[in-house]
């Protein structure tokens, strides 16, 4: 037992002065694939974009199931990343028993609040953001049906469903909007066949404009818009180059924002704990326009649409939130 | 008969297979362009060069040797039980309703309890297999494969719609209250160098009490007689006045159950809560730890070890190099269940021509 014990305490010593040796920001994907065109990928892009600027290195790993978070969060504290970005709500209840054992260490999580010293929270405002692309769902729609596919069936899913719901009941309070959840489970955010199918169900429903907040499944989704020539919106990342011409535009989710400025923030030594909201005021939640999509907005889309925007920054509109009460005031 | 020595065909032949795991192993890294000396020695130090990585390894191995145990003594009665994976499942499902039940106010009454409630609810799943094989002839393997996607469907539904937290987003249990925590190896084993992260806890001591108990079972009891007389030769059992219903219900109850108590270590002691695919594909690795160890708990306590550290010593060499993707990690795996089990008697045959020559060599 002695030999071990010395054998133990000298890897000890390596590891903490390894610890001590590399500050390197870390990112943990999470379920669904790294290059999911959606929320993964954003984070991902976030991350690169600070690499290329800073010329410096960070450390990722990718989940490959639930039962893996707490492993993949200690290894990546452990392993002297500061600070750790997780993704994801799924993460929260691991993130709550693992932030208290790496004091040192500042911990991100993207899309849940959790309570902790050394934890950074970063939550967006995608109702807002979904209002927007609602109000131009129901501009681009003929037959006043248009409809929404979720990923996994949660309250933030739900979420983007109201907001969407509402903007388009703004413009067109007769409109009749469709709302489908994937599944249960988090298998939900990378089925992009079930997708493509629910997308198929609610075109025979009469809906001509599809909105996709489902990750890897949205592919399905929007795949299918295409097929079957309606429009269609992505989420998380901009989407429009997926199918030009049939996309109409994305809810872009800045977490690659959210990831970059918490890897500058790690750097300069800037890191705050807390809750940090991001929405349409500080570029956190928006609607892209590039030449991908621009055949499809017109000027008064367009002049609508910002019109809007800028009356929720200014709060003349008051877009409910879900999460706070789970209702919705639209469906 | 003994053509060769007993340590050739127990220690020999399984680090023979291992050995040619490895080198396929390092030549289908060469082939993506990676140091194979390289990876191996962060495999190793990962699974063993450290108090965190031991932490790890022993965490996994607890795992492994509790879902090899249950299929080692299946064996012994000729059942093939590939039903771990649901067993185990199940036997979370038992542990988490003990330990959220009752608000226990210490561990060591909580440990017993979970004992009993995933030890229970594994050999109730193994329960309707083990009927339906002993009365109506289905077989077994099949039944106990269907029953692991049974219990999955039936573990996403609880998780979904009976035990998530209110108002929660994530489909899982809330954590045990604190009197159901297992002491980790941080708390009874700091001397030795375990931090706060290892995983490793007291459901280790419980796996090699359970190696002690099977191997009492097996080769001290009567029943044990019984079973392994059974798997010899069931006409012959019979015969003997030896009841097959009987037989293949306690045999597989008794594997049940030790795979029920794999979720003591996983879902108790690590993650603390419930969570969909606790069990990660240790009932199919419980397969591959029993047919390496002979079927016997020593064999089984030493090939979960090694397992352990493939798992651990795997996961480090996806963090510590990209290149190397969790497929490849998987194509490691497999390799040496490939040969450690499927492929052992490639190996066994020129081994034992090995040792004839020798003998009539030494004669």
């Amino acid at each position: 037992m002695t030999i071990m014990k010395t054998l133990l305490g000298a890897t000890a010593i390596t590891a903490f002065s390894a610890l001590a040796a590399s500050a390197e920001p870390g990112l943990i994907i999470d379920l669904g694939g790294k290059f999911d065109k959606s929320f993964n990928e954003s984070a991902y892009n976030g991350a690169q974009r600070w690499m290329e600027e800073t010329g410096k290195s960070y450390r990722e790993t990718e989940l490959q199931s639930e039962a893996q978070r707490e492993q993949s969060m200690r290894r990546m504290a452990e392993s002297g990343a500061n600070p750790v970005i997780v993704l994801g709500f799924a993460n929260a209840s691991t993130l709550e028993k693992v932030a208290p054992d790496y004091p040192e260490v500042n911990f991100t999580i993207v899309d849940m609040v959790v309570d902790q010293p050394n934890v950074q929270s970063v939550v967006f405002k995608e109702h807002e953001g979904s209002f927007l692309v609602g109000v131009l769902a129901a501009m681009a729609s003929d037959s006043g049906t248009v409809s929404f596919v979720g990923g996994m069936d949660v309250p933030l899913i739900s979420k983007f469903a109201c907001g969407y719901a509402q903007g388009v009941k703004a413009f067109n309070p007769e409109a009749n909007v469709i709302v489908n959840m994937t599944g249960t489970t988090p298998t939900a955010w990378n089925d992009p066949v079930k997708g493509a199918e629910l997308t198929r169900a609610q075109i025979s429903q009469g809906s001509d404009v599809v909105y996709a907040a489902a990750g890897g499944t949205g592919i399905g989704v929007l795949q299918a818009a295409a097929d079957e020539a309606i429009l269609s919106i992505g989420v998380d990342s901009n989407q429009n180059y997926l199918h030009p011409g049939f996309v109409l535009t994305s809810m872009v989710k800045r977490v690659d924002n959210a990831v970059y400025e918490a890897f500058a923030a790690g750097e300069d030594g800037s890191f705050e704990p807390g809750i940090k909201v991001m929405g349409l005021d500080n570029n956190g939640v928006g609607w892209a326009l590039d030449e991908n999509n621009a055949p499809l907005i017109t000027e008064s889309m367009k002049a609508t649409v910002e019109q809007t925007r800028a009356k929720i920054i200014g709060g003349e509109i008051a877009v409910h939130d879900y999460t706070t009460d789970g209702t919705c005031p639209a469906y | 008969m003994d053509t060769m020595p007993r340590w050739a065909d127990i220690a020999l032949i399984p680090l023979i297979n291992l050995a040619l795991a490895l080198l396929v192993s390092a030549l289908v890294i060469a082939a993506i362009g990676e140091n194979p000396a390289e990876a191996m020695g962060v495999m190793i130090r990962g699974a063993v060069g450290s108090a965190y990585g031991w932490g790890y390894t022993l965490y996994y191995a607890t795992n492994f040797i509790f879902t090899g145990l249950a299929v080692a003594v299946a064996f012994h009665a000729r059942l093939f039980n590939i039903g771990g994976e649901g067993q185990a499942a199940l036997g979370g499902l038992g542990v988490a309703l003990v330990c959220l039940m009752v608000p226990w106010p210490h561990w060591s009454l909580a440990l017993p309890a979970a004992v009993i409630g995933g030890a229970l609810f594994g050999a109730a799943w193994a329960a309707i297999p083990a009927w339906l094989q002993a009365k109506r002839g289905s077989h077994i393997v099949i039944t106990t494969i269907m029953f692991n996607f049974i219990a999955s469907a039936l573990l996403v539904y609880l998780l979904v719609n009976v035990l998530k937290v209110p108002g929660s987003m994530a489909p899982e249990t809330a954590r045990f209250p604190e009197g159901a925590r297992l002491p980790s190896a941080y708390d009874w084993g700091a001397w030795m160098g375990f931090g706060r992260s290892a995983p490793l806890n007291v459901a280790f001591f419980v796996a090699l009490a359970c190696c002690v108990l099977v191997w009492v079972l097996i080769w001290k009891t009567r029943l044990g007689y019984e079973i392994r007389a059974f798997g010899q030769s069931e006409p012959a059992a019979k015969y003997a006045g030896i009841r097959p219903v009987r037989i293949i219900m306690i045999t597989m109850l008794v594997s049940g159950a030790l795979a029920g108590l794999m979720a003591v270590n996983a879902v108790q002691g690590e993650a603390e809560r419930l969570v969909i695919d606790s069990v990660q594909g240790a009932g199919f690795v419980g397969i591959a730890v029993a047919l390496m160890g002979r079927s016997h708990p020593v064999g089984v306590l030493l090939a979960a070890l090694l397992f352990g550290a493939l798992y651990q010593g795997g996961a480090e060499l996806e963090f510590e190099m990209p290149a190397i993707s969790r497929e490849m990690i998987v194509v490691i795996q497999a390799l040496v269940i490939l040969f450690t089990g499927a492929l052992d008697n490639m190996v066994r045959g020129p081994v034992e021509g090995f040792f004839r020559r020798l003998r009539r060599g030494a004669a």
